[in-house]
């Protein structure tokens, strides 16, 4: 002890050294953090090997049935080789496509107000509205759609040759109302993001309120609400539970959005579950050109958000 | 080997707001510096181990993020059971240094470190050496408050348990025994099991200060630790700092020129990724060997 | 227009029809009738699936959720009788199997990616698991039933021949080996979780402050205790939060399951029998059914839009939640 320390404030307790911490206690903790830390990386390998096998086996299956036909001829009956998803894969487009004109400008317009005039009572109830939406499972967007403009329009019909009206109204119908929660959620983030100072900027100059919004804000928010965009267009386009009651299906190339229309998760659908080997082959080839589309549209979605900066 | 560059004084940002010169100029401000390093260099006089063996040394410590070169060849030594301040503008190194002490710069990515610091004249970054003993017996304190997501109690608790004690009653001890020693016994002894969260910043800091001392290190390094708080908790934890340092060799980083004079034996002044000059703070602060020091310490630069 | 004298411009005045104030004012109407629209559809949504499963909810009431029977009778004396139990426990348990798989796992990955990866693997190796996200379903579904399945027999045979006669144990592997059964809709479920609950869980983590890491390094942590620790309970509730979510996914996920599953009412505990599901007897049986039948699955579609929402404002509870502790935890 050194003698010249000065007196001790009482307040102040002696350190007592605490009891030795043994090795094997030392080695056991190494050992837990080494034997985790495994484990995590074991559980990482675990989660990769299905995205592999899933890609593989689509990727060499798809390819094995890749041709020409396959674009541009549609599907022949079980039992007859050739053929093709054509009907499907236009089907899809249209459906998409009028998905697109319903649900982007209800998300787009729904978002901004979020955005803009949302921070009230009634903002925070669309909010979670858009949350239940986007929680509900989608084949009971398809029982909700099939219940309002599958079932009135048979009744009102009454057609013998089609008893139940399915049409690509209705499957746009349904998959429009898939992206709104997706497309309005975005749009309010990325257009929260942008600063106030740019508004305040505008509307000092004399411009209005909806012409600085649709100009200065949406448009230096563009890449972000692009890239919502066409993730929301990638989440529909796969979607087939609110198809089946929906659209339907048909074995006929079909451009009247009236009649009922073949996709191609409905058609993978289907072909995947018949006894049929071809149309099971078919089946791989629909999916590649599936998760083609879907893996483009995402890698535009990033593209979009890397240029905006 | 190593060229110095010659320091560029142009902008190094003085956050100091005290020295600040003001309409009386600088002599005013040095004056102020003057007296309190007067007062607290004869209280700090009594404690003299400045010549004592040394806990810690570095030796040639050069650092690299990436392309920029951060500390250059840098040499001190701390004495044991002493309070050493680092002192220096922003951006000059210290804190990059005082995290060098206990590896704390392992966690960043391209961070090359090459040179000598010992402890007890063993090398810290000798290979082989275990990151989590050298941090048990190094113990630090960060510049924000960062106490865990858990009540008082278990923040205290965390490190001792890591070291494999169990035992509630001796837990209790030191949960105690550590908030004395940091000053904050009376103020939460009720409310042990409460969440930490519920601190003021004051108390938090002072909180991360027991938690620190719960694990009996020997060297405890502090990084800015009153940089986020108000004028009455950073009193109080320089009140701390002097009555700890009877059994703890502590190195503190300060923007705080007052602080360094108030609680350190020893003050290192840091410019540009160098050691200037360390020395005692009775000696740093009233008669500098360098010009760069003197002209940091009289509020003259910038 | 040319005004022959010039006026005095007014702060007040209006200088045409279509002036600041009206635009203004239709721009904010339309975005609000926009916003609007998804509180009617919800409602509506509600309502309607309530409407068109009234006939069936003053037939069975609550009892329809306990009976086991579904029968659809041609008989006009006899009437049908249709339960919905075999359905919701085939929905509860084949997202209890997903989860028992998915979680671990799913954790690991993201305390992994989070944490322990090395940073250049970082990037890719998220985009990947996010990948395997926005693969859709009846991709899963395909993949399930055409690989999977036949990769699983071997397996699902010698459970059935070995595992059948421990005592309790045995019961979840009585009967025969099926292929489509609900082992094979837990593991393709499971596999469609996975990305999104270590994805969420992976960006919670992130979100732990830094000084967090140091504090319990600076005490001597262990990585994996700095982990174990402050890490993960400063992410504990978003980590449920993202578990939850995940939970809600699978009770709703229809079209794998209905590919591997096998759609028939489960007769017994065994996991190598074939079973169905709510959202799987809503996709084999809604297209062609009529009438009464259609009113039941009505109800069934009712009963799983009451579980998934509840489960989903449980989830975003959890999430809210969070969100407040983290302010407290940056506050100074």
């Amino acid at each position: 002890m050194n003698p010249s320390l000065p007196v001790q404030t009482p307040s102040v307790p002696r350190v007592r050294p605490l009891p030795p911490m043994s090795s094997s206690l030392m080695a056991k903790r190494k050992l837990s953090d080494n034997v985790m830390r495994g484990l995590c990386l074991l559980a990482t390998l675990i989660a990769i090997i299905p995205l592999f096998l899933v890609l593989y086996y689509v990727t060499i299956q798809g390819i094995k049935v890749m041709s020409p036909a396959f674009f541009t001829e549609v599907q022949r009956p079980a039992g007859e080789p050739g053929g093709g998803f054509k009907h499907a894969i236009v089907g899809t487009l249209m459906m998409v496509g009028l998905a697109s004109c319903l649900g982007l400008p209800i998300g787009i317009l729904g978002g901004i107000y979020l955005s803009e005039f949302g921070q009230n009572r009634f903002g925070f109830v669309v909010r979670f509205a858009t949350d239940v939406l986007n929680g509900i499972p989608s084949i009971i967007i398809g029982v909700f759609v099939y219940s309002i403009a599958v079932l009135p329009v048979s009744q009102a019909t009454r057609s013998w040759e089609e008893p139940i009206t399915f049409s690509a109204w209705a499957g746009g119908l349904a998959l429009g109302i898939m992206m709104i929660p997706t497309v309005m959620r975005t749009t309010e983030e990325i257009v929260r993001l942008v600063p106030h100072a740019l508004r305040e900027g505008a509307l000092a100059l004399g411009d209005t309120r909806w012409h600085s919004t649709l100009k200065i804000v949406l448009g230096s928010a563009k890449g972000g609400v692009i890239t919502g965009v066409l993730l929301a267009i990638a989440r529909i386009a796969g979607e087939t539970a609110p198809l089946l009651f929906t659209a339907a299906d048909s074995l006929y190339m079909n451009l009247n959005p009236s009649k009922q229309t073949a996709s191609l998760p409905v058609r993978i659908y289907l072909s995947a579950t018949s006894p049929d080997d071809h149309w099971n082959a078919l089946a791989w080839g629909g999916a590649f050109v599936l998760v083609a589309m879907i893996l483009i549209l995402s890698l535009l979605a990033r593209y979009a958000t890397r240029t905006r900066a | 080997m190593l060229v110095s560059t010659k320091p560029d004084t142009s902008k190094p940002e003085l956050p100091v707001a005290e020295i600040t010169p003001d309409a009386q100029g600088v002599t005013s401000s040095e004056r102020a510096v003057n007296q309190s390093v007067a007062q607290s260099v004869q209280e700090n006089a009594s404690h003299a181990s400045l010549n004592g063996p040394a806990k810690m040394t570095a030796e040639g410590v050069n650092l690299h993020y990436g392309s920029k070169h951060a500390l250059k060849s840098v040499g001190a030594a701390f004495p044991e059971k002493t309070i050493t301040a680092l002192i220096g503008p922003s951006g000059c190194g210290k804190s990059t240094f005082l995290r060098c002490l206990n590896r704390m710069n392992d966690l960043i990515d391209n961070c090359k470190i090459t040179g000598d610091i010992k402890l007890d004249d063993e090398n810290i970054y000798a290979r082989g050496v275990d990151v989590v003993q050298l941090r048990q017996r190094v113990g630090m304190v960060f510049q924000k408050p960062n106490p865990f997501p858990m009540s008082i109690w278990d923040n205290i608790a965390y490190g001792p348990r890591l070291r494999g004690i169990k035992n509630k009653g001796l837990l209790n001890e030191i949960v105690e025994e550590s908030l004395q020693g940091a000053a904050l016994w009376n103020e939460v002894k009720d409310d042990l099991k409460k969440s930490a969260f519920g601190l003021s910043g004051g108390q938090q800091q002072r909180l991360c200060i027991a938690r620190a001392m719960a694990t009996k290190p020997e060297v405890l390094l502090m990084d800015e630790p009153c940089s986020a708080l108000d004028p009455i908790s950073t009193l109080k934890i320089e009140e701390l700092m002097r009555e700890l340092r009877s059994q703890y060799t502590i190195i503190i980083v300060t923007h705080n020129m007052q602080q360094a004079a108030r609680c350190s034996d020893k003050t290192a002044f840091f410019l540009l990724g160098e050691l200037v000059e360390m020395d005692a703070s009775s000696k740093i602060f009233t008669d500098p060997t360098d010009k760069r020091t003197e002209d940091y310490i009289t509020g003259r630069f910038g | 227009m040319i005004a022959s004298q010039p006026e005095k411009p007014s702060l007040f005045k209006r200088n045409s029809k279509l002036d600041a104030r009206t635009t203004d004012g239709i721009f904010y109407w339309s975005t609000f009738a926009f916003a609007a629209l998804i509180l009617i559809l919800v409602a509506w949504l509600g309502v309607q699936l309530y409407a068109a499963a009234s006939p069936s909810v003053k037939q069975f009431g609550l009892g329809f959720l306990t009976s086991s029977v579904w029968k659809t009778s041609d008989d006009p004396i006899s009437p049908d009788t249709y339960g919905a139990w075999p359905y919701i426990y085939g929905t509860l348990v084949s997202s209890f199997l997903a989860l028992l798989l998915a979680v671990p796992i799913g954790l690991g990955t993201a305390i992994y990616l989070a944490e322990l990866a090395p940073k250049w693997l970082r990037t890719p190796m998220s985009f990947m698991v996010e990948l395997l996200a926005a693969v859709p379903s009846v991709v899963y579904g395909l993949w399930g039933r055409l690989v999977l399945i036949p990769a699983i027999m071997p397996l699902q045979t010698w459970l059935s021949e070995h595992a059948s006669s421990i005592p309790v144990v045995g019961r979840l592997f009585s009967g025969s080996a099926t292929g489509q059964s609900m082992m094979a809709a837990g593991l393709v479920l499971a596999i469609m979780v996975l990305p999104f609950i270590s994805a969420v869980s992976r960006e919670v983590i992130k979100a732990v402050p830094p000084t967090q890491r140091e504090a319990a390094f600076g005490l001597g942590a262990t990585h994996w205790e700095a982990i174990k620790g402050p890490i993960l309970r400063s992410s504990r509730s978003g980590i449920i939060g993202a578990i939850i979510l995940g939970l809600a996914r699978a009770l709703g996920e229809t079209m794998a399951i209905t590919m591997v599953i096998g759609n028939a009412p489960s007769a017994d505990f065994s996991l190598l029998s074939p079973a169905a599901t709510l959202s799987s007897k809503l996709a084999v049986e809604f297209a062609e059914a009529s009438g009464g039948q259609q009113s039941a699955l009505m109800y069934l579609a009712l009963v799983l839009f009451g579980i998934t929402i509840v489960v989903n404002a449980f989830a975003r509870l959890l999430i809210w939640n969070m969100s407040r502790q983290v302010k407290g935890a940056v506050r100074l």
